[in-house]
């Protein structure tokens, strides 16, 4: 019988002839993870390298590379000392403030409103408020100039058909807005800011919504049921039991939205058009960067921009978790 | 048969560089969103790389067929992306020095700060000797196309003759005459409250427009809009100050619909006559009748600009960039494509571009009536602006001072920023940005 040897049993070949395979096996995973690596390397950490080397340079790109040349921290010194910086800054802050706090304010209860209201449909609720998030830029400014249009707007419109009711027609009528023919939603300077903040708060409410209810879903019951048997009220279950507990969400939450709005660019920059005069009211230290770089070709300011507003986030998280009473540190310790 | 079409393999060839341009627009900074190749009827020994944006591409997607003719052996190939993304991209490829083409389109918006990168060829200089060819164009768009120290980067192809646009039937429901709204400023203000008052149409869709025409007013050959020969920042002068207290005075009276050029507001107040008159190069005719308004043929009229202002409203031109690979073949196109009057014509035809060749000027199709202004000879009269517009130098921060300007008004009319503060906080922040570099 010319039976076939086990390999086990087998003469161990050459080592000379196992090498290639074992070397191959050993690099194989390093090959797998190679065009994560590579991709990370060029489209990540050179241009962060890079934006630190512009900021210190001052740059015109439409002049060529050659015409680079080191100015140190001028950049820094010239963007704290310009007007506009701070005006965009304070926008920034505005935007963080009026649209970012009362996605909060608003998702926080209604999370808890729906975790313990909803049962059946609950997935359909949450996914209507998450659509915003999901849904592209361009179909928002596309829906939003719609219902913001001065003279074919569907707000306009509603405004105008409401003077018509008792009572609250009549202080309506006598805004000048409504009597110019309805309110130029995104070419008034007044009403502009606000208009956007709303499309902002608007389109990340379902995102919190969501981290929320996932906070309140690792909640344990008993705790619940504990507060009820001692007659605590459904208020007091929501400040004593929910709140705290919920506190390390709220603070990824939070940090998440101080991050989000201090990079804010997408919504005031589709909605109001950057030839308006109007669009300085809504000009963000990110559009001021988009626009100090690529129409007034200063990459070198506005790299230098980009990193106070690092230091400026970085600062501002810091405080969110001494805020929270939670040392960003110590919650990595635990891990 | 189509002038220009793609073929199985020029077709694949560019879905893979549109394909890979939306992969990797890093690598790929000259890439193209939209490729078309002109297919040449003898084998090419050459390819002219032509980058462009809509609509011009059109003209040069129309002369191809006397391109292929007269040059057989260079294959052409129109590299086309949208306005702001084509400038974004040029500005990129500039910087980095690669993936520049033989042949750039520019916008006169851009061209200041392009004449002023250094990175184009001094047409003046042999073998192309722009400057024996001066006399080829109209005086004003040529010397839009100068940089600094003098060089020639740029050569025009289109104009736009400044022009007032207006609607015949409104100011006839309202007793207005077209002297009226051209005579002078205060006249043109008058007559737009009795527009107003009487039809309910806005005189003019932004109080920014007329603002911005009104700066021009007075400016003679050699003056800069914004700086003058030594750089020093003008927007203190009388000329802005007038300006400005023109647009607040039509906007306190109600006067501008609020549209901002090329909203849907602005392109809907066309539409539906809520708008009477709009400051604009003549070009905007070929607009209004092809989509913004073609349902108002034969209602609408051209007219001088208010004041006796000669003004430029956009316009478009061609440079080839120092590092282009084919540059004889480059100025063969740009020539071709500004200095032949049979492709400035069909470029006339085609996109209601008004020639910046002087003796298409002088072409019969001038003299031709208008049916989308009701039958109107207005080429006559555009064709006389033209030639009256100063040759008025471009600056390399004129983009800059243009922003600059734009945000200080709105601040004037929107909250009562005094025209002396607002001024005057122009020109430092102007100022403060142009001395660094």
């Amino acid at each position: 019988m010319n039976a076939r040897p086990s390999p086990s049993l087998a003469a161990p070949r050459p080592s000379r002839v196992r090498l290639p395979a074992l070397r191959s096996r050993r690099l194989a995973p390093y090959l797998f993870i190679a065009p994560f690596f590579a991709l990370f390397l060029v489209f990540s950490l050179f241009p962060l390298i890079f934006s630190i080397y512009l900021s210190l340079q001052q740059w015109n790109p439409a002049e060529g590379l050659h015409t680079m040349h080191w100015v140190g921290l001028e950049n820094y010194g010239y963007a704290l000392t310009d007007p506009w910086f701070w005006d965009a800054l304070y926008n920034t802050a505005w935007f963080a403030l009026v649209a970012g706090v009362p996605q909060h304010l608003v998702a926080l209860p209604l999370a808890f409103f729906i975790h313990r209201r909803f049962k059946r449909g609950r997935d359909l609720i949450v996914g209507a408020y998450f659509v915003p998030y999901i849904t592209s830029s361009v179909a928002i400014a596309l829906i939003f100039t719609t219902l913001y249009s001065k003279d074919y707007g569907l707000i306009n419109a509603a405004l105008a058909e409401l003077t018509r009711i008792p009572f609250i027609g009549s202080p309506l009528a006598s805004l000048t807005a409504l009597k110019d023919g309805g309110i130029d939603w995104l070419g008034d300077a007044d009403v502009t800011r606000p208009a956007v903040a709303f499309v902002v708060f608007w389109r990340y409410l379902g995102w919190n919504l969501v981290l929320y209810l996932s906070g309140l879903q690792v909640i344990d019951k008993d705790l619940y049921e504990a507060a009820t048997l001692d007659g605590a009220t459904e208020w007091q279950q929501f400040w004593h039991v929910t709140l705290p507990l919920l506190k390390p969400m709220m603070f990824f939450a939070v940090t998440l939205t101080i991050i989000g709005n201090l990079q804010l660019f997408e919504e005031p920059f589709i909605l109001v058009d950057g030839e308006k005069g109007v669009s300085s009211s809504v000009m963000t230290t990110a559009i001021f960067m988009y626009r100090t770089a690529f129409s007034d070709g200063d990459f070198g300011t506005a790299s230098a921009m980009s990193w106070l507003m690092f230091v400026l986030i970085a600062a501002l998280t810091w405080l969110n978790a001494r805020l929270f009473g939670r040392d960003p540190r110590s919650a990595h310790g635990k891990r | 048969m189509p002038d220009v079409h793609l073929t199985r393999r020029s077709a694949a060839r560019a879905l893979l560089v549109a394909g890979a341009a939306a992969a990797l627009p890093g690598v790929f900074p000259g890439a193209v969103s939209a490729a078309a190749q002109v297919a040449p009827t003898r084998a090419p020994t050459s390819v002219l790389r032509v980058a462009t944006f809509p609509d011009l591409d059109r003209a040069a997607i129309a002369a191809a067929p006397r391109w292929r003719a007269l040059h057989p052996e260079v294959e052409l190939k129109l590299l086309s992306m949208q306005y702001a993304d084509h400038h974004l991209s040029m500005t990129t490829a500039l910087a980095t020095g690669s993936g520049l083409p033989d042949v750039m389109a520019i916008d006169l918006r851009y061209i200041g700060k392009f004449a002023g990168s250094g990175g184009f060829v001094d047409l003046n200089q042999a073998p192309f000797h722009a400057a024996a060819h001066a006399d080829d164009y109209v005086r004003f768009a040529m010397a839009q196309g100068v940089g600094p120290n003098g060089t020639q980067v740029a050569i025009p192809t289109d104009i736009g003759p400044g022009t007032l646009i207006y609607r015949k039937d409104l100011l006839d429901k309202a007793g207005v005459s077209e002297a009226e709204i051209t005579r002078d400023w205060a006249s043109y203000l008058a007559a737009g409250e009795r527009i107003r008052k009487t039809t309910g149409a806005y005189l003019m869709a932004d109080a920014a427009d007329l603002r911005d025409i009104a700066l021009r007013q007075g400016l003679q050959d050699g003056e800069g809009l914004y700086f003058d020969a030594e750089g020093r920042v003008l927007v203190e002068s009388a000329r802005f100050r007038h300006a400005f207290e023109l647009g607040r005075a039509a906007r306190r009276a109600g006067l501008d619909a609020r549209a901002i050029a090329w909203t849907n507001d602005w392109a809907a107040g066309f539409k539906q006559g809520r708008i009477a008159t709009q400051m604009m190069g003549a070009w905007l005719v070929g607009q209004l009748r092809n989509w913004i308004a073609p349902q108002t043929t034969g209602l609408w009229r051209s007219a001088p600009l208010p004041g006796g202002v000669q003004a430029a409203y956009g316009g478009s031109f061609y440079a080839i960039p120092k590092k282009a690979a084919n540059k004889t073949a480059a100025w063969d196109f740009i020539r071709l494509m500004t200095a032949d009057a049979q492709v400035q014509l069909e470029s006339l035809k085609v996109l209601d571009s008004f020639p910046a060749m002087r003796a298409v000027l002088r072409d019969p199709v001038m003299d031709e009536p208008i049916a989308f202004l009701g039958g109107q000879r207005a080429r006559q009269l555009w064709r006389e602006t033209a030639t009256r517009i100063p040759a008025i130098p471009v600056n390399r921060f004129d983009v800059l001072a243009t922003t600059v300007i734009r945000d200080e008004f709105e601040r004037v009319i929107s909250k009562g920023k005094a025209i002396a503060e607002a001024l005057a906080d122009a020109r430092y922040l102007i100022e403060r940005r142009a001395r660094r570099r």
